[in-house]
């Protein structure tokens, strides 16, 4: 008998991550009602190129480029102990730092909001922005903390017993999302 | 990883990865993150049983700005001098929870001891045994040759010390520097030079991955850097060279030394100086000399060995 669904199972190729990408980017805009004082930070590793994306969707449609930063959040977790220790990514904060500024922190996946929980312990250090938000690719569920994302791409119901993969062209050669009851290769 | 004790221990990679993250954590120090949660509620014991400055302060700094609870804790006025042993120390430790033990001993092999008897459970640093290692030491100073002398290639992250000369100068006999540092550039793809007098070369360097010269001059214009040994008197009991003065003229880094190394090369010592004897302060002090980034550089690269030690779930 064939199964419902194959394992593992794309869910978005390409053109709908694009498409999603620059619905987050309008909605940003619209959120916030234009882009002044904007600074993108991507999440290593795959919210980095998601951030450039979204700065290149923002520039496109208001003529103007949004600085984009990098920060890792590995030294910030609250789970460090519960696996061997990960290395370091990068952490490069646009050069106009992120005082006074408004933050919308970027990252592929949303799932318990520990990430997040640490990006915003992470932030405490660098500065202090007047307004942080969080946009994301892939809303999966299950929060095990009282944080939620401003921008969802793609709510994605899933059981916690599947892996949700975001693959993104800069990094993995190209762009679709995938849900896997079984580790997958690649991320 | 779940002790360093020896640059042996290490692999090429494992020892890049030291590096890159040391790298990363002087980036998020140099963006304005000073003080990391990332040990918080460890605890990191400095068990000192020979006197340090730098290496102590460096440690206690680094466990500091990672959030841990830090003891340190010297030889001198504790049990220790009432004759209490190594293992009841060690056991004392693992009563209390320490996580990390980061120590410092006359004795050659007293870190492998801790680390391999079963006394204790915690993660265990050698900050220097006897005449045998010094292994982040060596790091700091493989950091410091990265960061000064290959940026120019591009991001130093991922590399090596890839067709690097390294001299190193003086006591390679009682240094613990020296051994480490040998096995650490050579890893690491540099060509390490040992030069000093033959009293003060070890039996059996023959055989070290280095190449062995018994005149400094001779070397110095093919160096991209040069490390000053200290000439470690309390380690000495018997005649190694006639007199300090003919020492420091046969290998002492003076100014017209100096001038005949090429011109991007640099100047390390690992402290503390003799100066006027190994290293004149003029060139301690000039432009050449890297020493006051090394001392910076110790607290980055501790911070990052004590994060892959202790920072995560050490059960691999």
């Amino acid at each position: 008998m064939k199964e419902l669904h194959s394992d593992p199972r794309v869910v978005a190729d390409a053109d709908d991550i694009s498409r999603a990408i620059r619905r987050l980017s309008h909605q940003i805009l619209e959120n916030l009602k234009g882009a002044e004082n904007l600074v993108l930070l991507g999440i290593p590793s795959r919210g980095v190129p998601l951030a450039h994306r979204i700065s290149r969707n923002i520039a496109d449609i208001e003529g103007t480029a949004i600085p984009v930063g990098s920060l890792d959040v590995t030294l910030f977790r609250d789970d460090l102990k519960l696996r061997p220790a990960k290395t370091l990514e990068r952490t490069e904060l646009p050069p106009e730092g992120i005082d006074g500024r408004v933050v919308v922190l970027v990252d592929d996946v949303l799932y318990s909001g520990r990430t997040i929980r640490a990006a915003l312990d992470a932030l405490n250090e660098f500065g202090r922005p007047t307004i942080v938000q969080l946009a994301v690719l892939v809303d999966r569920g299950h929060r095990e903390l009282p944080i939620r994302a401003d921008y969802v791409g793609k709510n994605l119901p899933t059981s916690q017993a599947e892996k949700v993969y975001v693959e993104i062209s800069e990094l993995d050669g190209q762009d679709q999302i995938v849900i896997s009851h079984s580790e997958l290769k690649n991320p | 990883m779940k002790h360093l004790v020896s640059i042996a221990d290490l692999s090429r990679d494992d020892a890049i990865k030291i590096l890159d993250t040391a790298e990363r954590l002087d980036a998020l120090t140099e963006q304005g993150a000073k003080k990391l949660p990332t040990l918080r509620g460890r605890t990191v014991v400095n068990l000192f049983y020979e006197d340090s400055t730098r290496t102590r302060l460096s440690f206690e700094l680094a466990a500091k700005r990672l959030s841990a609870d830090v003891i340190t804790f010297s030889a001198k006025g504790s049990s220790v001098s009432k004759g209490e042993s190594l293992k009841d120390t060690a056991l004392t430790l693992q009563a209390m929870g320490a996580d990390a033990v980061v120590v410092r001993h006359n004795a050659s092999g007293a870190a492998h001891q801790l680390a391999h008897t079963g006394w204790i459970d915690a993660g265990i640093i050698n900050a220097g045994d006897g005449t045998h290692e010094h292994p982040t030491q060596a790091l700091l100073d493989a950091y410091t040759l990265r960061d000064a002398l290959t940026k120019d290639r591009g991001e130093a992250l991922g590399a090596g010390l890839d067709g690097i000369t390294v001299g190193i100068v003086g006591d390679v006999l009682h240094s613990r520097v020296a051994r480490s540092n040998i096995r650490l550039l050579h890893k690491l793809g540099a060509h390490v030079v040992v030069i000093g007098p033959p009293t003060l070369m070890p039996v059996g360097i023959d055989k070290w991955p280095c190449e062995v010269r018994y005149d400094i001059d001779g070397a110095l214009p093919s160096l991209d850097a040069i490390m000053m040994l200290r000439v470690q008197q309390e380690r000495m009991n018997g005649s190694f060279f006639p007199s300090s003065e003919e020492y420091s003229r046969m290998f002492g880094l003076n100014r017209s030394r100096a001038a005949r190394l090429p011109q991007h090369a640099i100047v390390l010592h690992p402290g503390p100086m003799n100066r006027g004897m190994e290293i004149t302060a003029e060139v301690a002090d000039s432009h050449r000399s890297v020493i006051t980034q090394q001392v910076a550089n110790g607290v980055t690269v501790r911070m990052a060995v004590l994060y892959l030690l202790v920072g995560g779930d050490s059960v691999d």
